[in-house]
């Protein structure tokens, strides 16, 4: 009965005998290096599975090692973005700071070149409607602010004082369609008014149609209206318009970026004093 | 029944062979009792038995020669799994066949056998076709007249029982 079973199974006894012959063989013969076949077989078939296992294992191991690695590094990401974030906010601030220095430093150099008693005020606030182009300052009659004194940029003129409060004031802008102010050509020295215009443009009026006018003109108070101090800066002429041998039509580019302002000075006293008596700047 | 036939067949192959070598000149025989034995195993068991007595054998004829123990028994195991594998897909009790079979089992024997060797590079063989020739014939030869022998001895024991009666 077992034979039948052998014979059955006869195809795997065929091999089982041919395997078992050729490992015999093996353990007897030896290669050129003088190692016997089977020993040589054996070395090189574990050396093969030890490979594949510690290959598998390496791979294993990397494998974890790259995800403990990865949750580390996302540990890290995370504390390096809360870091970013917090220096994102760190450098922010210190640029404000170092804008602000760079505006007072200014101001400081414009009420050390102006010749007029100054203070130097904080814009608080914009105007509450688009129709009256306005600021509030920090400041108001309390610190000797009062209604129709001319408010100065670095850049040029920002507007006039309408209405002091006791701790604040409402400053009207020089483009506010209600505005004006007596300028010239700095070049030509030709006169006209400057007229707000509610946009962000100005319009030169009244100037002779003699004048000599150029785009480009830098246009200056005249301290005329008796609010603006003479020779600041007021804006450039973009286009000029003639209609029957008179300007009809002739727009000024404010000089002052009119959105960007945060400081501003607000001249206190149009008298010219002498530089020894000027009060120190108080902010 | 078989398996001790086998066994029998093959031990008294064994010790033909290495008694016989004794007589020829030069101390090699070239005929292959031992595979002569295994060829008849597996064409009357099959092919299992054939491998295996192949495999004994040669094996034992191996250890006995002081060669690689394992190429021999490999080269008779392989023609007697063949050899039976053939025995049973096909009719080969007449004479022709057997004798086919026989010249095909030693020239496979003496390929798988001699081949190990040289692929191995542990001996040449110096014009090794006619060896092999001359080892199909006497195997073929003494297979066919084992086949013959084994064959006839029923009827002649009948025979001589028969004779035996008319005497008595």
């Amino acid at each position: 009965m077992a034979l039948l079973d052998i014979r059955q199974r006869v195809g795997w006894l065929f091999m089982t005998v041919t395997v078992m012959h050729l490992i015999l063989i093996s353990a007897q013969v030896q290669t050129r290096r003088g190692v016997p076949m089977l020993e040589q077989a054996i070395f090189g078939t574990m050396a093969e599975v030890q490979r594949v296992t510690t290959g598998g294992i390496g791979e294993a191991r990397g494998f974890w090692q790259s995800y403990v690695n990865l949750r580390e590094t996302g540990r890290e990401n995370e504390a390096l973005k809360q870091r970013v974030s917090q220096l994102e906010v760190a450098l922010q601030r210190e640029r404000a700071l170092a804008g602000q220095t760079r505006v007072l430093q200014e101001m400081l150099q414009l009420k050390t070149e102006t010749q007029f008693a100054t203070t130097p005020a904080m814009i608080i606030a914009s105007g509450a409607s688009p129709e009256f182009r306005t600021l509030t300052l920090d400041k108001g009659s309390s610190q000797g602010l009062a209604a129709d004194m001319a408010v100065l940029a670095p850049a040029g003129v920002v507007g006039r004082v309408i209405l002091p409060t006791p701790r604040a004031a409402k400053v009207q802008l020089i483009i506010d369609r209600n505005a004006a102010a007596a300028g010239l050509v700095e070049r030509s020295r030709a006169q006209g008014v400057v007229v707000g215009t509610g946009s962000d443009r100005m319009r030169f009026e009244y100037v002779p149609g003699t004048a000599d006018l150029k785009v480009g003109d830098r246009v200056v108070t005249s301290g005329m209206d008796g609010i603006y101090p003479k020779g600041f800066v007021i804006g450039l002429i973009e286009s000029i318009q003639r209609t029957a041998g008179e300007f009809s039509d002739v727009l000024i580019r404010p000089s002052v970026n009119l959105s960007a302002l945060e400081t501003v000075l607000v001249v206190t006293s149009a008298t010219e004093v002498p530089k020894a008596d000027r009060p120190v700047a108080t902010q | 029944m078989r398996v001790a036939g086998a066994l029998i067949a093959i031990a008294l192959a064994l010790a033909l062979q290495t008694t016989l070598a004794r007589f020829v000149v030069g101390g090699s025989t070239p005929i292959d009792l031992v595979l002569v034995a295994v060829v008849y195993v597996a064409l009357t068991s099959g092919a299992a038995s054939g491998m295996l007595a192949g495999s004994v054998a040669g094996l034992i004829q191996d250890a006995l020669a002081s060669n690689i123990i394992g190429i021999g028994g490999l080269a008779k195991s392989i023609v007697g799994f063949v050899v039976g594998a053939i025995g049973q897909q096909f009719i080969v009790t007449a004479a022709i066949p057997r004798l086919l079979v026989f010249m095909g089992a030693t020239a496979v024997h003496a390929l798988l056998f001699q081949g190990l060797y040289v692929a191995l590079g542990l001996r040449t063989f110096s014009s090794p076709w006619a060896a092999v020739a001359t080892q199909a014939l006497g195997n073929t030869f003494v297979g066919m007249v084992a086949f013959a022998t084994v064959e006839s001895l029923p009827g002649m024991m009948e025979r001589r029982r028969m004779s035996r009666r008319h005497k008595v």
